[in-house]
């Protein structure tokens, strides 16, 4: 009975292990058959939960995009909804194996908690929505303005800096949260609100009534990479997750898309391509993957482009501009090393 | 009758029916119904949006809950208010109430959790909106309430270390907001555990909400035994009764009968604390009501009317709760 056991779980072991070295993240999530994904517990745009419960986003595409090249299957996540406050503690204890929620990279955070940024998949920058009859172009001509400002967050702290290095002065009025400090600025208790930029075209477009009447300042007083973390100590996941965002990167590039990549996986003869989707060589192996890794995310979400597109791009709710988030051919910074 | 008709009552007559005018105006008349966006954005605040309910109160509602299995977390729901209902029944009061009770609450999980006969097994982090608070209140309440007993029965009794140990446990977690053992228990916790030891937050989270509501109706309790006459228990004693034939039949009945508005308050207010959990991630009513329209740049403007509704969820517990305890003080009366 015992030897017939372990002869079972021989077989079954030899059976499944495909993967050369998966590092344990993947080997958990394998055994789990669910990526357990953190996103936000409401970020338009980025992670957010739709009329039916069912979440959408960038953040999100991309953990389905992991679940589609580590488990074959983009539906395979399990979402973990998290506060600011609970975000890294989750990712440390274990209780998730990614952490896909705009979140800032910084040196504190990337080399100082036991974790690791795995790159980025939007980069933000704080800025300024004034109204446009305040006919102030940028954002030094605000000096001695009142200012609203969320509370909470890495703002008010961006915001005392560029003060103090431009030699100005803002009245700041502080809230807890967005409702509040939408009312206070659209009913004209502060020249401008400072926030992300994102976010601040995503209020113009949506909550403002008249966005034509309202205007986000070119200004970025700040950095706000943002991109998934990962534990430190696997460095094999790592890799997967970081080189999971360089084929998106790559598949626009090559313009292999969700609608076309059927058909150019059959009929391209461009050396690049066929590696990357798997044809000639296996790009996937060093990943602990298959060959058909990139080909599944591709038909899961799309390249970068269309889930920027899809879920922030100008048709979008959002609205945001391609801006610096494009490819480097299209003068901006998301680039790719070479997948082989 | 004549003095009633007074210029002050009429003045503030006015001002009411005036007010009563806006709001009926503002909340019916005005308001929109459909899930219709652009509808309520034309209104531009002069009726409600009812329309955000319409759009998202399977979210608000249920919270995570997988949208297929929904009716599941409706049939919960129910079947608790019909239990709490039963339980308010003079007619159902008898020993037989803790059976329909037992397997009323086994089933009430059971339809959660399912993962059993052909039901699709739905984790508790998945679990959220009207039935998550409901776990939280009777299940807190259910367990909050022998721990305040003991705890109240401890610090009043003559044993020096039981007495020291409840007092200490009282004062500590009253030393603390709520929202400080919610964080310790959802975050610091899973911490010192080996790693792939996982406790169910919402367990972590209930056993939080047991702890702290068990201190503070222990004081409640406590401040009941101390009004029942010394000569009580020294007559009981007398009688040749053991400790807790005592104070199960003599004092506590009479302890708990005086403090009942008091206890029924601290029901209250654990409801509505339950809003709490949702700094730990488990999204209950209020949460979930961030949850369907926090991230929806078509929806959050609407937040508000979102927030009235749920309010009004909130407001019928309590009415409810409150009236019942009424009930129940004229009769103990």
């Amino acid at each position: 009975m015992k030897t017939a056991l372990i002869a079972v779980i021989a077989i079954a072991s030899a059976l499944s292990s495909v993967p050369a070295h998966a590092g344990k993240t993947a080997d958990a999530i394998r055994a789990r058959g669910q990526l357990a994904c953190g996103v936000s517990t409401g970020v338009a745009g980025f992670s957010a939960a739709d009329s039916k419960g069912e979440w959408r986003g960038m953040d999100v595409d991309f953990c389905r995009a992991l679940a589609a090249a580590v488990l074959k299957d983009p539906s395979k996540v399990r979402w973990s909804p998290l506060t600011s406050q609970q975000r890294f503690t989750a990712l440390q204890s274990g209780e998730i194996d990614i952490l896909s929620r705009n979140t800032t990279w910084t040196l504190g955070r990337d080399a100082g908690q036991g974790l690791v940024y795995a790159g980025y998949m939007f980069i933000d920058g704080q800025g300024f929505l004034v109204h446009k009859r305040s006919k102030v172009n940028e954002a030094r001509q605000l000096n001695g303005a009142e200012i609203c400002v969320q509370t909470g967050t890495t703002t008010e702290k961006n915001l005392a800096e560029f003060a103090r290095a431009n030699r100005i002065q803002f009245k700041t009025l502080m809230f807890e949260n967005l409702r509040a400090v939408l009312k206070a600025f659209f009913s004209g208790r502060c020249q401008a609100f400072t926030a992300d930029a994102s976010a601040l075209a995503s209020i113009r477009a949506n909550d403002s009534g008249k966005p034509e009447d309202y205007v986000v300042l070119p200004d970025r007083i700040s950095k706000e990479p943002l991109g998934p973390v990962v534990r430190r100590g696997d460095e094999d996941w790592f890799a997967l997750v970081r080189w999971a965002i360089f084929a998106l990167l790559e598949a626009e590039e090559r313009g292999i898309t969700r609608a076309n990549v059927d058909t150019v996986r059959q009929r391209s003869d461009d050396p690049a391509v066929q590696r990357l989707l798997g044809v000639s060589e296996d790009v996937g192996k060093p990943l602990g993957l298959d060959r058909e890794w990139v080909y599944r995310m591709l038909k899961a979400v799309g390249n970068y482009g269309e889930i920027f597109e899809r879920n922030v791009g100008p048709e979008s709710l959002l609205q945001l501009p391609r801006g610096i988030n494009a490819l480097p051919r299209d003068g901006g910074v998301m680039y790719s090393p070479p997948l082989r | 009758m004549k003095r009633h008709i007074t210029p002050a009552n009429l003045i503030l007559g006015a001002i009411l029916l005036w007010a009563g005018w806006h709001l009926f105006d503002w909340a019916v008349l005005k308001a929109v119904f459909r899930p219709d966006a652009a509808a309520c954005h034309a209104l531009e605040g002069s009726g409600a949006c009812w329309g955000v309910v319409a759009e998202k109160y399977r979210v608000i509602l249920f919270g995570r809950y997988p949208l297929d299995e929904q009716w599941r977390p409706l049939l919960a729901t129910l079947l608790m208010l019909g239990l709490l209902g039963i339980s308010t029944l003079q007619r159902f009061r008898n020993r037989r109430l803790w059976l329909v009770w037992s397997i009323g609450l086994a089933l009430f999980i059971f339809l959660l959790k399912g993962g059993l006969f052909g039901l699709e097994n739905v984790d508790t982090p998945r679990w959220g909106g009207l039935p998550l608070t409901l776990i939280l209140t009777v299940f807190g309440l259910a367990g909050a309430f022998p721990l305040a007993v003991l705890l109240a029965l401890g610090r009043n009794g003559r044993l020096p270390v039981v007495r020291t140990l409840c007092t200490v446990f009282i004062e500590l977690v009253r030393g603390v907001p709520m929202v400080a053992v919610l964080f310790m228990a959802a975050f610091l916790f899973p911490l010192f555990m080996p790693r792939g030891w996982e406790f169910p937050s919402l367990l972590r989270v209930l056993v939080a909400i047991i702890l702290f509501a068990g201190a503070y109706m222990a004081e409640v309790i406590r401040g009941g035994l101390l009004a029942v006459p010394k000569g009580q228990a020294e007559a009981a004693q007398a009688l040749g009764l053991s400790y807790w034939q005592v104070q199960l039949t003599v004092i506590l009945p009479q302890a708990l009968r005086n403090v009942l508005p008091a206890l029924m308050n601290s029901a209250i207010a654990l409801f509505k604390d339950t809003s709490l959990v949702i700094i730990v991630g488990l999204f209950e009513l209020t949460g979930a009501l961030g949850l369907a329209v926090d991230g929806d740049p078509k929806w959050r403007a609407f937040a508000l009317d979102g927030y009235l509704f749920i309010a009004l969820i909130y407001w019928i517990g309590c009415f409810t709760t409150s009236r019942y305890s009424r009930s129940l003080e004229s009769k103990a009366a």
